[in-house]
Protein backbone atom coordinates (compact mmCIF):
# COMPACT_ATOMS: atom_id res chain seq x y z
CA UNK A 1 0.00 0.00 0.00
CA UNK A 2 0.96 3.63 -0.74
CA UNK A 3 2.42 4.96 2.77
CA UNK A 4 0.93 7.99 2.21
CA UNK A 5 -2.34 6.14 1.94
CA UNK A 6 -1.91 3.99 4.68
CA UNK A 7 -0.91 7.24 7.09
CA UNK A 8 -4.39 8.42 6.48
CA UNK A 9 -6.16 5.16 6.34
CA UNK A 10 -4.41 5.28 10.43
CA UNK A 11 -5.29 9.03 11.04
CA UNK A 12 -9.16 7.92 9.80
CA UNK A 13 -8.90 4.84 12.24
CA UNK A 14 -7.78 6.96 15.15
CA UNK A 15 -11.11 8.61 15.15
CA UNK A 16 -12.76 6.41 16.31
CA UNK A 17 -10.83 6.70 19.57
CA UNK A 18 -12.47 10.41 19.57
CA UNK A 19 -15.71 8.53 19.20
CA UNK A 20 -15.13 6.25 22.34
CA UNK A 21 -14.42 9.26 24.16
CA UNK A 22 -16.68 11.36 23.20
CA UNK A 23 -19.17 7.81 24.34
CA UNK A 24 -17.27 8.15 28.03
CA UNK A 25 -17.36 11.70 28.59
CA UNK A 26 -21.62 11.03 27.61
CA UNK A 27 -21.75 8.82 30.25
CA UNK A 28 -19.94 10.49 32.78
CA UNK A 29 -22.47 13.19 32.75
CA UNK A 30 -25.63 11.25 32.08
CA UNK A 31 -24.75 9.51 35.18
CA UNK A 32 -24.50 12.26 37.02
CA UNK A 33 -27.14 13.87 35.51
CA UNK A 34 -29.30 10.80 36.17
CA UNK A 35 -27.97 10.41 40.17
CA UNK A 36 -28.17 14.74 40.84
CA UNK A 37 -31.87 14.35 39.92
CA UNK A 38 -32.14 11.31 42.28
CA UNK A 39 -30.62 13.27 45.05
CA UNK A 40 -30.50 17.37 44.23
CA UNK A 41 -28.75 18.17 47.75
CA UNK A 42 -25.64 15.84 47.39
CA UNK A 43 -25.27 16.78 43.87
CA UNK A 44 -23.08 20.44 44.48
CA UNK A 45 -20.85 18.41 46.36
CA UNK A 46 -19.86 15.96 43.78
CA UNK A 47 -18.72 18.23 41.03
CA UNK A 48 -15.39 17.87 41.56
CA UNK A 49 -15.51 14.57 41.28
CA UNK A 50 -17.64 14.50 37.96
CA UNK A 51 -14.59 16.63 36.43
CA UNK A 52 -12.10 14.39 37.11
CA UNK A 53 -14.07 12.04 35.42
CA UNK A 54 -15.01 14.03 32.93
CA UNK A 55 -10.70 14.61 32.42
CA UNK A 56 -9.93 10.88 32.90
CA UNK A 57 -12.41 9.94 29.88
CA UNK A 58 -11.22 13.23 27.96
CA UNK A 59 -7.98 12.35 27.91
CA UNK A 60 -8.09 9.11 25.94
CA UNK A 61 -9.95 10.51 23.14
CA UNK A 62 -7.41 13.70 23.00
CA UNK A 63 -4.93 11.05 22.88
CA UNK A 64 -6.08 9.32 19.64
CA UNK A 65 -6.66 13.13 18.23
CA UNK A 66 -3.03 13.44 18.73
CA UNK A 67 -1.99 10.04 17.23
CA UNK A 68 -4.33 11.42 14.10
CA UNK A 69 -2.17 14.37 14.02
CA UNK A 70 1.26 13.03 14.20
CA UNK A 71 0.19 10.50 11.26
CA UNK A 72 -0.92 13.81 9.05
CA UNK A 73 1.69 15.73 9.76
CA UNK A 74 4.72 14.22 11.49
CA UNK A 75 5.05 10.89 10.57
CA UNK B 1 4.13 24.17 5.54
CA UNK B 2 2.62 27.05 2.88
CA UNK B 3 -0.79 26.73 1.93
CA UNK B 4 -2.03 25.66 -1.51
CA UNK B 5 -4.15 28.38 -3.64
CA UNK B 6 -7.44 28.08 -2.32
CA UNK B 7 -6.88 25.94 0.80
CA UNK B 8 -6.97 27.02 4.42
CA UNK B 9 -4.09 25.77 6.13
CA UNK B 10 -5.30 24.80 9.40
CA UNK B 11 -2.02 24.22 11.44
CA UNK B 12 -0.55 27.70 10.24
CA UNK B 13 -2.38 29.52 13.04
CA UNK B 14 0.00 27.76 15.51
CA UNK B 15 3.06 28.98 14.23
CA UNK B 16 5.51 31.16 16.16
CA UNK B 17 7.00 33.82 14.62
CA UNK B 18 9.34 36.42 16.03
CA UNK B 19 7.83 39.80 16.32
CA UNK B 20 9.37 43.41 16.34
CA UNK B 21 12.33 42.36 14.59
CA UNK B 22 13.98 40.77 17.34
CA UNK B 23 14.88 37.42 15.60
CA UNK B 24 18.39 37.42 16.06
CA UNK B 25 18.44 37.84 19.63
CA UNK B 26 20.19 35.14 21.71
CA UNK B 27 22.29 34.52 24.20
CA UNK B 28 24.92 31.38 23.68
CA UNK B 29 24.00 29.18 21.67
CA UNK B 30 20.00 29.74 22.32
CA UNK B 31 17.96 32.19 20.49
CA UNK B 32 15.61 34.64 22.97
CA UNK B 33 13.87 36.46 20.29
CA UNK B 34 10.63 37.83 21.71
CA UNK B 35 7.55 35.66 19.68
CA UNK B 36 4.21 36.21 19.35
CA UNK B 37 3.61 33.29 21.82
CA UNK B 38 5.89 35.49 24.52
CA UNK B 39 3.09 38.80 23.36
CA UNK B 40 0.14 37.04 24.33
CA UNK B 41 1.35 35.67 27.23
CA UNK B 42 2.44 39.09 28.59
CA UNK B 43 -0.85 40.14 27.11
CA UNK B 44 -2.60 37.86 29.04
CA UNK B 45 -0.48 38.63 32.47
CA UNK B 46 -1.24 42.09 31.79
CA UNK B 47 -4.86 41.77 31.12
CA UNK B 48 -5.34 39.80 34.68
CA UNK B 49 -3.62 42.29 36.32
CA UNK B 50 -5.78 44.78 35.33
CA UNK B 51 -8.67 43.10 36.56
CA UNK B 52 -7.30 41.69 39.54
CA UNK B 53 -6.30 45.47 40.54
CA UNK B 54 -10.14 46.77 39.66
CA UNK B 55 -11.03 44.63 41.98
CA UNK B 56 -8.93 45.38 44.88
CA UNK B 57 -11.12 48.42 46.24
CA UNK B 58 -12.40 46.71 49.45
CA UNK B 59 -15.22 48.05 49.46
CA UNK B 60 -17.65 47.20 52.11
CA UNK B 61 -20.45 46.75 49.65
CA UNK B 62 -18.60 45.43 46.66
CA UNK B 63 -19.34 46.80 43.05
CA UNK B 64 -19.88 44.69 39.84
CA UNK B 65 -16.13 44.39 39.01
CA UNK B 66 -14.99 43.53 42.57
CA UNK B 67 -17.70 41.15 42.83
CA UNK B 68 -16.36 39.16 39.77
CA UNK B 69 -12.84 38.86 41.17
CA UNK B 70 -14.30 38.02 44.55
CA UNK B 71 -15.73 34.94 43.12
CA UNK B 72 -13.11 34.10 41.12
CA UNK B 73 -11.23 34.13 44.64
CA UNK B 74 -14.10 32.54 46.18
CA UNK B 75 -14.31 29.97 43.68
CA UNK B 76 -10.59 28.80 44.54
CA UNK B 77 -10.57 28.55 47.78
CA UNK B 78 -13.46 26.59 47.63
CA UNK B 79 -12.13 24.04 45.39
CA UNK B 80 -8.37 23.89 47.33
CA UNK B 81 -11.07 23.61 50.71
CA UNK B 82 -12.83 20.56 49.67
CA UNK B 83 -10.21 18.67 48.00
CA UNK B 84 -6.93 20.04 50.11
CA UNK B 85 -8.47 20.40 53.31
CA UNK B 86 -6.93 23.24 55.71
CA UNK B 87 -3.64 22.85 54.78
CA UNK B 88 -4.80 24.13 51.25
CA UNK B 89 -4.90 27.76 52.29
CA UNK B 90 -1.57 28.67 51.79
CA UNK B 91 -1.69 27.78 48.04
CA UNK B 92 -4.54 30.13 46.35
CA UNK B 93 -2.31 32.63 45.25
CA UNK B 94 -0.21 29.89 43.31
CA UNK B 95 -3.72 28.51 41.96
CA UNK B 96 -5.53 31.71 41.55
CA UNK B 97 -2.87 33.13 39.36
CA UNK B 98 -2.15 29.28 37.53
CA UNK B 99 -6.36 29.47 36.98
CA UNK B 100 -6.98 32.94 35.71
CA UNK B 101 -3.67 32.77 33.58
CA UNK B 102 -4.88 29.70 31.72
CA UNK B 103 -8.62 30.70 31.68
CA UNK B 104 -7.51 34.26 30.36
CA UNK B 105 -5.11 32.62 27.59
CA UNK B 106 -7.79 30.56 26.43
CA UNK B 107 -10.29 33.07 26.51
CA UNK B 108 -7.53 35.48 24.51
CA UNK B 109 -6.96 33.44 21.94
CA UNK B 110 -10.71 33.21 21.23
CA UNK B 111 -11.06 36.64 20.61
CA UNK B 112 -12.01 37.78 16.67
CA UNK B 113 -9.57 40.33 16.68
CA UNK B 114 -8.87 38.93 13.15
CA UNK B 115 -11.44 41.15 11.94
CA UNK B 116 -9.28 43.82 12.17
CA UNK B 117 -6.32 42.03 11.07
CA UNK B 118 -4.94 41.56 14.47
CA UNK B 119 -4.32 37.70 14.79
CA UNK B 120 -4.71 36.46 18.18
CA UNK B 121 -2.32 33.49 19.61
CA UNK B 122 -3.49 30.53 21.62
CA UNK B 123 0.05 30.25 23.79
CA UNK B 124 -2.09 27.41 25.57
CA UNK B 125 -1.93 25.40 22.35
CA UNK B 126 1.47 24.50 22.70
CA UNK B 127 2.94 21.85 24.67
CA UNK B 128 6.42 24.04 25.71
CA UNK B 129 3.82 26.41 27.58
CA UNK B 130 1.32 23.65 28.95
CA UNK B 131 4.37 21.34 29.61
CA UNK B 132 5.92 24.31 32.13
CA UNK B 133 3.09 24.93 33.57
CA UNK B 134 2.40 21.03 34.55
CA UNK B 135 6.10 20.20 35.43
CA UNK B 136 5.86 23.76 37.89
CA UNK B 137 2.49 21.55 39.80
CA UNK B 138 4.85 18.36 39.33
CA UNK B 139 7.87 20.27 41.18
CA UNK B 140 5.69 21.54 43.61
CA UNK B 141 4.16 18.41 44.53
CA UNK B 142 7.60 16.48 45.33
CA UNK B 143 9.21 19.59 46.97
CA UNK B 144 6.39 19.94 49.26
CA UNK B 145 6.08 16.17 49.77
CA UNK B 146 9.54 15.81 50.55
CA UNK B 147 9.75 18.40 52.92
CA UNK B 148 7.11 17.70 54.81
CA UNK B 149 6.74 13.82 54.63
CA UNK B 150 10.87 13.08 54.30
CA UNK B 151 11.18 9.49 52.83
CA UNK B 152 7.82 8.30 54.08
CA UNK B 153 6.33 10.50 51.05
CA UNK B 154 6.80 7.04 49.10
CA UNK B 155 3.61 5.31 50.86
CA UNK B 156 2.03 7.86 48.23
CA UNK B 157 2.50 4.37 45.83
CA UNK B 158 1.46 1.84 48.20
CA UNK B 159 -2.24 2.16 48.93
CA UNK B 160 -3.68 1.24 52.68
CA UNK B 161 -4.59 -2.16 52.80
CA UNK B 162 -2.67 -3.51 50.11
CA UNK B 163 -1.84 -7.00 50.82
CA UNK B 164 2.12 -8.44 51.15
CA UNK B 165 2.29 -10.23 48.01
CA UNK B 166 0.30 -7.21 45.75
CA UNK B 167 2.69 -4.39 47.05
CA UNK B 168 5.99 -4.65 44.49
CA UNK B 169 3.22 -4.77 41.89
CA UNK B 170 1.12 -1.39 42.80
CA UNK B 171 4.51 0.44 43.82
CA UNK B 172 5.11 -0.05 40.39
CA UNK B 173 1.89 0.83 38.82
CA UNK B 174 1.32 3.83 41.43
CA UNK B 175 5.20 5.47 40.71
CA UNK B 176 4.03 4.93 37.03
CA UNK B 177 0.59 6.32 36.93
CA UNK B 178 2.30 9.27 39.21
CA UNK B 179 5.00 9.88 36.53
CA UNK B 180 2.75 10.32 33.84
CA UNK B 181 0.93 13.14 35.57
CA UNK B 182 2.66 16.08 34.37
CA UNK B 183 2.75 14.94 30.55
CA UNK B 184 -0.96 13.69 30.49
CA UNK B 185 -1.29 17.31 32.49
CA UNK B 186 -0.05 19.01 29.88
CA UNK B 187 -1.33 17.50 27.49
CA UNK B 188 -4.84 17.63 28.26
CA UNK B 189 -4.78 21.09 28.17
CA UNK B 190 -2.73 21.93 24.98
CA UNK B 191 -4.31 18.79 22.64
CA UNK B 192 -7.96 20.55 23.70
CA UNK B 193 -7.52 24.11 22.91
CA UNK B 194 -5.34 22.74 19.73
CA UNK B 195 -8.48 20.45 18.39
CA UNK B 196 -10.59 23.63 18.95
CA UNK B 197 -8.88 26.03 16.84
CA UNK B 198 -8.12 23.47 14.27
CA UNK B 199 -11.68 22.42 13.78
CA UNK B 200 -12.50 26.09 13.43
CA UNK B 201 -9.98 26.67 10.88
CA UNK B 202 -11.10 23.50 8.83
CA UNK B 203 -14.72 24.87 9.23
CA UNK B 204 -13.48 28.45 8.19
CA UNK B 205 -11.53 27.10 5.00
CA UNK B 206 -15.45 25.38 4.06
CA UNK B 207 -17.03 29.03 4.41
CA UNK B 208 -14.00 30.18 2.36
CA UNK B 209 -13.93 27.51 -0.29
CA UNK B 210 -17.96 27.33 -0.42
CA UNK B 211 -17.89 31.59 -1.22
CA UNK B 212 -15.00 30.69 -3.74
CA UNK B 213 -17.28 27.34 -5.75
CA UNK B 214 -19.70 30.17 -7.17
CA UNK B 215 -23.39 30.54 -7.35
CA UNK B 216 -24.34 26.31 -6.88
CA UNK B 217 -23.80 24.81 -4.21
CA UNK B 218 -21.35 26.83 -2.66
CA UNK B 219 -23.61 29.69 -0.81
CA UNK B 220 -25.39 26.39 1.22
CA UNK B 221 -22.22 24.58 2.36
CA UNK B 222 -21.26 28.31 3.32
CA UNK B 223 -24.30 29.02 5.33
CA UNK B 224 -24.28 25.73 7.05
CA UNK B 225 -21.04 25.53 7.81
CA UNK B 226 -21.09 29.53 8.92
CA UNK B 227 -23.39 28.83 11.41
CA UNK B 228 -22.12 25.38 12.61
CA UNK B 229 -18.59 27.64 13.48
CA UNK B 230 -20.97 29.97 15.73
CA UNK B 231 -22.03 27.04 17.94
CA UNK B 232 -18.65 25.41 17.79
CA UNK B 233 -17.48 28.76 18.83
CA UNK B 234 -19.73 28.92 22.16
CA UNK B 235 -18.97 24.99 22.60
CA UNK B 236 -15.23 26.40 22.58
CA UNK B 237 -15.60 29.13 25.02
CA UNK B 238 -16.87 26.62 27.45
CA UNK B 239 -14.01 24.58 26.83
CA UNK B 240 -11.70 27.07 28.05
CA UNK B 241 -13.65 27.46 30.82
CA UNK B 242 -13.95 23.62 31.86
CA UNK B 243 -10.12 22.89 30.87
CA UNK B 244 -8.54 25.82 33.07
CA UNK B 245 -11.01 24.41 35.52
CA UNK B 246 -9.97 20.70 35.06
CA UNK B 247 -5.90 21.58 34.95
CA UNK B 248 -6.69 24.05 38.61
CA UNK B 249 -9.18 20.80 39.83
CA UNK B 250 -6.14 18.32 39.25
CA UNK B 251 -3.28 20.67 40.30
CA UNK B 252 -4.99 20.80 43.76
CA UNK B 253 -5.97 16.68 43.84
CA UNK B 254 -1.83 16.36 43.49
CA UNK B 255 -1.26 19.02 46.10
CA UNK B 256 -3.54 16.77 48.10
CA UNK B 257 -1.28 13.86 47.61
CA UNK B 258 1.41 15.80 48.26
CA UNK B 259 -0.05 17.60 51.84
CA UNK B 260 -2.23 14.38 52.89
CA UNK B 261 -0.63 11.20 51.28
CA UNK B 262 -3.55 9.27 51.09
Amino acid sequence: MDPQAAKLIGAGLAAIGAGMAAIGVGNVFGSFLESALRNPGAADGQQGRLFIGFAAAELLGLLSFVVAMILIFVA
Amino acid sequence: MAAEAGKVDPMHQFTIEPMFGTDGWQIGQYNIAFTNSAMWMVIAAFALLIFVAGGLKRELVPGRWQMAVESFTGFIDGLLATNVGPAGRKYIPYMFSLFMFILFANILGMLPLGIIGLHPFTFTSHFSATGVLSVMAFAIVLLVGFAKHKLHFFSLFVPHGTPLVMIPLIFVIELVSFLVRPFSLGLRLFVAMMAGHVLLEVLSGFVINGLNAGIGIGPVVSVLSFILMVAIVALELLVAGIQAYVFALLTSLYLNDAENLH
